[in-house]
């Protein structure tokens, strides 16, 4: 076990950067996710982590050992790849007992190893198939088993679940919590899918184009992300975010396109006039009699909860949950206002104190 | 409604349950290559192993003698010499085809700059006519003009010419070069193909485990590689055994037959001295060693228990 630093750390391949000076800092034993869309440079911090990619500026230090220019092989990480990467021509055992074996380790030692592991995994009857023989889900866990059996001090996953159906992706998800719960090695998992990041992380560090958009505790990212990139990525369904200024009289409020109005609860943190974005959660707009009007378009009952999509008089989406069942009709009109709401400034994108 | 049947329903419902039955239309599709390997493939073969068995030359019908050619040929020395040197020259040149073979597609395997230039530039050898690169060998193994030799002399390395083709260990080697350069486009291509399926991601995971160069040759190039292997070796071996262009032009199966393959001496039985029958017998006696090739590739190289699919 031990810390992960990422200090200031450049990438470029060719004349191309894609990652603009990361810096995040990973304590012992946590589980961080990095997350983002596609291309966002993820995949390559992680692998640059590994060392299967170099570094071009910045450092990293794993264990507080600067692992720059370390072989990959040393620096006592194990990482389960996106398509598994067993060795095919290997049983499960011979899979998991690989590293073992190029590190000459006893087989008594390397058997029990993998017998442990194996047992933690329930992979235990598998053990003497090949990898053809496996289902996606019990070849992911023969690639995290080869990485528990080295008892690395850091584990990295690169989407390890993004192959594998809904179902079995939610069931692997709590495994691998779990797994982390019980072994407390720090690992640094990559998904693009923001409610892995949600459920798994003790922090996420939200990425985009390069470049840490925000780092922090995944309840501290839904409750106050930092910009508009963030509210808009954590969440799903994702966050509405309507433009218009601040203005009005007396008590200041939101004025949007369509004539629209939202109060600030008090909470006024920019001078009138000033550009904003208006950002409200799904689940915080309710019913209300004072609120703006939406007309709906889609009606989409899932059982738990009732969600709408709807449009403003200005044409913009809004989407909305309701706990308790309504019978709505598409083409109706609601009123709604909402509980909370975040206020970004309409030009950087910033929030601002809301 | 039943009762008012025509005589043409039958017909047509014969018909299109022909049309409709999948075995008669796969017969009729696969006809004509059936039909081209009845004529081109089945018939010669067929008439080789029956001329085989007769006294047949040139000019003469032959008539049915049974295993009388076989028996000549088991008392004839220069028929076993032959054999001798078949598998000389196939044992010896296939391994060297495979060793560099591998060399030279794990070295273009590489991310080389020029590569797609040098890949093509090493299908050379394989692109040129035999007879062609037979004739180019020939020069560069005469005895008097050979650049080897005037090469080797003028860097003062040897002080006579090196007689190429007209010693026997030396014109052995001299063929098996020759067919060695030949060959290993096909190879190293082939292999560089099969290379170009191993993921990498296999060799990262590798990596990560500990695994150096060496060892991940050994413990993931090479297994995956097996089948691939197994295949252009198969391939290779069959055709170096059947290889008949390159000692044609170069040495016409001497000196004193230290060069003749099997091939060869079928063509110099059968044809050039017309004893059709004889000829037809050396030839269908490679025949098991072809078959023992392929059976050893078969059972002994491609099929792997990792490769065979089955879920539970």
């Amino acid at each position: 076990m031990a810390s992960v630093a990422i200090r200031d750390v450049f990438k470029s391949f060719g004349s191309v950067e894609i990652l603009h000076g990361v810096s995040i800092d990973i304590e012992d034993g946590e589980f961080v996710t990095l997350v983002g869309p596609s291309g966002c440079g993820k995949s390559t911090l992680l692998r640059m982590i590994a060392g299967l990619e170099g570094i071009s500026r910045g450092e990293i230090a794993i264990a507080n050992r600067v692992v720059n220019t370390v072989a990959p092989k040393e620096r006592d990480i194990a990482m389960v790849f996106q398509n598994y990467a067993l060795y095919p021509h290997m049983t499960v055992r011979q899979n998991m007992a690989f590293s073992l074996m190029l590190k000459n380790v006893a087989k008594a030692e390397s058997d029990q190893r993998v017998n442990r592991a194996a047992e933690i995994l329930s992979l235990t009857p598998l053990l003497d198939r090949f990898p053809r023989q496996l289902s996606g889900g019990q070849r992911q866990r023969v690639a995290m088993g080869r990485a528990i059996v080295r008892n690395p001090q850091v584990f990295l996953f690169d989407e390890p679940l993004s192959n594998l159906d809904a179902k079995l992706r939610v069931q692997m998800r709590a495994e691998i919590k779990e797994l982390h719960q019980r072994l407390k090695t720090t690992t640094i998992y990559v998904t693009h899918d923001q409610i892995e990041a949600m459920t798994m992380a003790d922090k996420i560090v939200v990425m985009h184009d390069g470049i840490v958009e925000q780092i922090g505790k995944p309840l501290e990212l839904y409750d106050r992300p930092n910009n508009l990139f963030v509210a808009s990525f954590i969440g799903s369904p994702a966050m509405n975010l309507l433009k218009g200024s601040i203005g009005g009289e007396g008590a200041p409020a939101f004025q949007g396109a369509g004539g629209i109005s939202v109060p600030l609860n008090g909470a006024r943190s920019a001078a009138n006039g000033t550009q904003v974005v208006l950002g409200i959660r799904p689940e915080h707009l309710k019913l209300s009699d004072s609120g703006f009007p939406v007309t709906i378009s889609v009606v989409e009952p899932t059982g738990a909860e009732v969600q709408i999509i709807g449009r403003t008089p200005g044409g913009e989406d809004v989407v909305a949950n309701f706990r308790d069942r309504h019978d709505f009709e598409p083409g109706q009109t609601v009123r709604l206002s909402a509980d909370l709401i975040h206020l970004f400034n309409g030009e950087t994108g910033h929030r601002l104190a809301a | 409604m039943a009762s008012i049947t025509t005589s043409e329903a039958p017909r047509a419902s014969v018909l299109s349950s022909l049309t409709e039955s999948r075995g008669f239309l796969s017969a009729w599709f696969m006809l004509p290559s059936a039909v081209l390997l009845l004529v081109f493939l089945t018939y010669p073969l067929g008439l080789g192993v029956w001329l085989g068995f007769t006294d047949t030359r040139v000019g003469r019908a032959g008539i049915f003698i049974g295993l009388e050619n076989y028996q000549y040929l088991w008392d004839d020395s220069i028929f076993w010499l032959s054999v001798f040197n078949t598998l000389l020259y196939t044992i010896s040149a296939s391994i060297l085809k495979f060793v560099l073979g591998l060399w030279l597609a794990l070295i273009l395997n590489e991310n080389l700059p020029l590569k797609s230039f040098f890949r093509a530039i090493v299908l050379l050898p394989w692109v040129v006519p035999t007879v062609l690169s037979a004739i180019a060998f020939w020069w560069i193994f005469d005895s008097q003009f050979s650049i080897i030799s005037w090469a080797l002399m003028e860097l003062g390395l040897i002080d006579h010419r090196i007689n190429f083709l007209g010693d026997p260990t030396n014109a052995r080697a001299s063929v098996i070069a020759a067919n060695v350069w030949r060959g290993i486009p096909f190879v190293a291509i082939t292999l560089l193909a099969g290379l170009q399926t191993i993921p990498q991601s296999l060799y990262e995971a590798a990596t990560l485990d500990g695994a150096g160069r060496w060892q991940l040759f050994r413990y993931v190039t090479l297994p995956l590689l097996t089948p691939i292997i197994a295949i252009t070796m198969t391939f290779s071996v069959l055709f170096t055994f059947t290889d008949f262009q390159l000692i044609y032009v170069l040495t016409r199966g001497g000196p004193v037959n230290a060069t003749h393959l099997m091939a060869t001496l079928s063509f110099q039985r059968g044809i050039s001295g017309g004893q059709l029958g004889e000829g037809a017998a050396i030839a269908v006696a490679m025949i098991p060693f072809l078959l023992a090739a392929i059976l050893f590739s078969y059972f002994g190289l491609q099929r792997r228990k990792w490769q065979q699919g089955g879920g539970d």
